[in-house]
């Protein structure tokens, strides 16, 4: 019986946080998560993103050195929605860390604490490449970042109790900043209330939807789906009634069809980081409503 | 429960720690005294706890009363010292974020199932198109192959194994249907040490298209280097799998295989089913753990850059054959695999990657149908590019070459040179269809010279899971 209990000792301190001494080891899927969770974790956390800012964050090959990265993981922080469907399952099947596994308090999906816009109500892939669970470009909602701080700093507290005070004191400050920054960014975009936009993929409907923007159609005629003729001849029409002023794109994006469309239309091609790229996240937000202000301030 | 004065959730907390406390008390000999004030200080620290809920709670109410954002018009910017939007307001009703919004509740299952079908269709200047194409799972004829169509389920058993089945369809050259399970395999999810183990019928870990199914090869055929070590349908056999994820700064994993060494998936071992180079099989026994196939394999990863990145492997395969009572194979094999992506990426694309393998076998055969016991060497290799240059558009090409020493038995299909060169273009209209060109020109020491050109055509329905880098 005590060599059983020895044994269970043993395993229960393997099963510890490795190095739990040092910092908390968290890993975020995406760039905009990983910028988050380095406000909330602050100094009692080192905090590593999977896919680069600027690439498309549905399409990230599942290296090798991420299974490495996440075996070492005390907390998986993933955006959830299926975003990365197409890449972590693979890697997390061989990365045997039983602290970010599903269920344990290292793992915290983002999207449990935000509502998510476009859940389809029927899964029908004639519809194009549509994300079963809702659109996951939440986090251009800066209402959201701080929902998922939040989430964050109570799945932090549950990864590593002694620090919670830390966390959600870093959460609180965190919020109060973004919540402290919301009127100027309302009043930057206020000029621009009620216009009508375009994007590329369905990656700006959470950020058009905080302040007030209407966006009436994507180059996509599909999620997922590369633009047609056949759709860029219906669009561009509907574009031209519509005054439509921006067409906003990521920055990985191809150009041809965008310009093709912008010269047809008279419309402004805006270029929108949809992560922060070495920003921290309230920078990364305040960069791109000056972009948007400044491309539909009034001529 | 009254008298600690604290709501359910944290009361049903305190009774799990008191249920848990008696046999604390026995294990460590605690006096009754010193575990008081443990539970004193737990019900003070619960206390804190659901002061600071309610605090919580009161907050979360008081945001999702106020309106959803400023009434902000284009005249009328709001006041600095307006009160800011609150960040839960889009919330139409009152939510508490500990309690997540379930969507599509019910709807996914406990399994993950998906179907792959995948068609050829071409020509070949030689019409007997299996003395070309030795796969299982290549064009098989002149005009039409369904070469296969694939079940595939996953799913997690229970928090301790997740579990896998590939069911194989496909039709020979006369139209009939043949079944094969191909895996079927159980797979531990929470082992320590960084270990894992896999038992079932499964895709021996042997360099890289051996593991692969035949909708993830980037050509429409497998490499001749493979149909020559491992057979028609390459090498698979029910067994057990360890590896260990090696404690190093980089990706690095030892995995060790053992499973059965007989039939057709075993094609250089223990294979009654087959005359190889000459010989008469004879059915050889299990007379010991020795008679088994083993097969080591070391693989590990490198970054070179943020979007360059390459894998490299060791591997080696060891088991009886059954050319006689004591005669025994070694296969050894190297993979490498080279991949850039850019930063930029869109799509996946572009890219460009490159693989090779090289194969080695030693065969020990034994006297037969009037030819020496001897030893036969083989041995080969393919190379593969793939260039992603625009979204949805790969173009590859890939080289094949296998070679041998001499044996006494002259003029083997199974060992002779061949010389292979296959350019080929595929278009994926999404990631759950392609559309595959490709040529192949074949030269062979017994065959002459052969040229052949297949489309292939693969669609996918369902949740398939994503495929290893």
């Amino acid at each position: 019986m005590r060599t059983l209990l020895k044994i269970t000792l043993l395993f229960s301190l393997l099963a510890l946080p490795a190095g739990a001494a040092d910092r908390l080891k968290i890993v975020a899927t995406t760039a905009d998560l990983a910028a988050i969770a380095a406000a909330v974790g602050g100094d009692a956390a080192e905090v590593t993103a999977v896919a680069r800012a600027t690439e498309d964050p549905h399409f990230v090959d599942a290296k090798p050195s991420f299974i490495r990265l996440l075996n070492q993981a005390d907390v998986l922080i993933e955006g959830g929605a299926a975003l990365e469907a197409g890449w972590l399952p693979p890697l997390l099947d061989s990365a045997r860390n039983a602290r970010i596994a599903v269920g344990a308090p290292g793992r915290i999906v983002a999207s449990d604490a935000v509502q998510l816009k476009d859940v389809p109500p029927r899964l029908d892939r004639s519809l194009g490449d549509v994300h079963p669970y809702g659109n996951p470009h939440y986090l251009l909602d800066p209402a959201n970042g701080g929902l998922v701080a939040g989430a964050i700093a109570r799945g932090l507290c549950g990864a590593d109790g002694p620090h919670c005070d830390a966390y959600t004191a870093n959460a609180a400050r965190f919020t109060a900043a973004l919540d402290a920054k919301m009127p100027e960014w309302q009043q930057a975009l206020a000029p621009a209330r009620g216009q009508k936009i375009v994007s590329y993929h369905k990656n700006f409907d959470y950020l058009a939807e905080r302040f007030g923007l209407e966006v009436v159609g994507n180059l996509e005629p599909k999620p997922g789906i590369p633009p047609s003729p056949t759709h860029l001849a219906d669009l561009v029409p509907r574009m031209q009634a519509a005054k439509v002023r921006a067409i906003l794109i990521e920055p990985y994006r191809e150009r041809q069809t965008p310009d093709f469309v912008a010269n047809k239309t008279g419309a402004q091609i805006v270029v929108l980081p949809i992560m922060p790229d070495g920003r921290d996240y309230i920078a990364f937000i305040d960069h791109d409503v000056r972009t948007l202000a400044k491309a539909l301030a009034p001529s | 429960m009254e008298r600690l004065g604290i709501s359910r959730p944290p009361a049903m907390l305190a009774v799990v720690v008191l249920a848990a406390a008696p046999s604390m008390v026995r294990a460590q000999g605690t006096p009754v005294e010193q575990l008081r004030q443990e539970i004193e200080s737990m019900r003070k620290q619960l206390q804190q706890m659901q002061k600071k809920l309610d605090e919580q709670d009161t907050i979360i109410r008081k945001l999702s009363k106020e309106p959803a954002a400023p009434p902000a018009t284009a005249t009328a910017p709001p006041a600095p010292v307006s009160p800011p939007p609150p960040a839960v307001a889009k919330a139409p009703e009152p939510w508490s974020p500990t309690a997540p919004i379930r969507v599509l509740s019910g709807s996914r299952g406990y399994l993950n199932l998906s179907f792959d079908g995948l068609a050829d269709a071409g020509w070949s200047t030689a019409p007997d198109v299996t003395a070309l194409q030795r796969g299982d799972h290549d064009p098989l004829q002149r005009g039409f192959t369904i070469p296969n169509a694939e079940i595939f389920l996953n799913g997690a058993v229970d928090p301790y194994f997740t579990g896998a089945a590939n069911i194989v369809f496909k039709l020979d050259e006369d139209n009939e249907t043949s079944v094969e399970l191909e895996e079927m395999y159980l797979q531990t999810s929470s082992l320590p040490w960084n270990l894992q183990v896999k038992g079932g019928q499964y895709l021996t870990e042997f360099g890289r298209i051996n593991q692969q199914h035949p909708h993830a090869w980037d050509f429409v055929d497998q490499p001749l280097i493979i149909g020559r070590m491992f057979g028609p349908e390459g090498l698979r056999n029910p067994g057990a799998r360890l590896s260990w994820l090696l404690p190093l700064p980089f990706y690095s994993e030892l995995l060790g295989s053992v499973q059965n060494s007989h039939g057709g998936t075993a094609f250089p071992f223990r294979n009654a089913e087959e005359e190889l180079f000459g010989r008469t099989p004879i059915e050889r026994n299990v007379r010991g753990p020795g008679d088994l196939l083993y097969t080591p394999r070391w693989v590990s990863s490198f970054d070179l850059t943020d979007s360059q990145t390459v894998v490299a492997g060791l591997s080696g395969a060891f088991a009886p054959n059954a050319s006689g009572r004591h005669t025994y194979t070694q296969v050894y094999g190297g993979d490498v695999y080279w991949k850039w992506k850019p930063s930029w990426q869109s799509g996946g694309f572009p890219f460009v990657s490159f693989q090779t393998e090289a194969l080695g076998r030693r065969y020990e055969a034994g006297a037969s149908n009037g030819l020496p016991r001897e030893v036969l060497n083989d041995w080969g290799l393919y190379s593969q590019a793939l260039y992603g240059f625009t979204q949805r558009w790969v173009a590859g090409l890939r080289g094949d070459w296998v070679s041998g020493d001499s044996g006494a038995f002259k003029a083997d299909e199974n060992r002779a040179d061949r010389f292979r060169a296959s350019p080929n273009l595929t278009f994926y209209p999404t990631e759950f269809s392609k559309l595959r060109l490709q040529y192949n020109y074949d030269h062979g020491q017994l065959l002459g010279d052969d040229s052949s050109v297949w489309l292939q055509v693969e669609f996918l329905l369902g949740e398939h899971a994503a495929h290893k880098f």
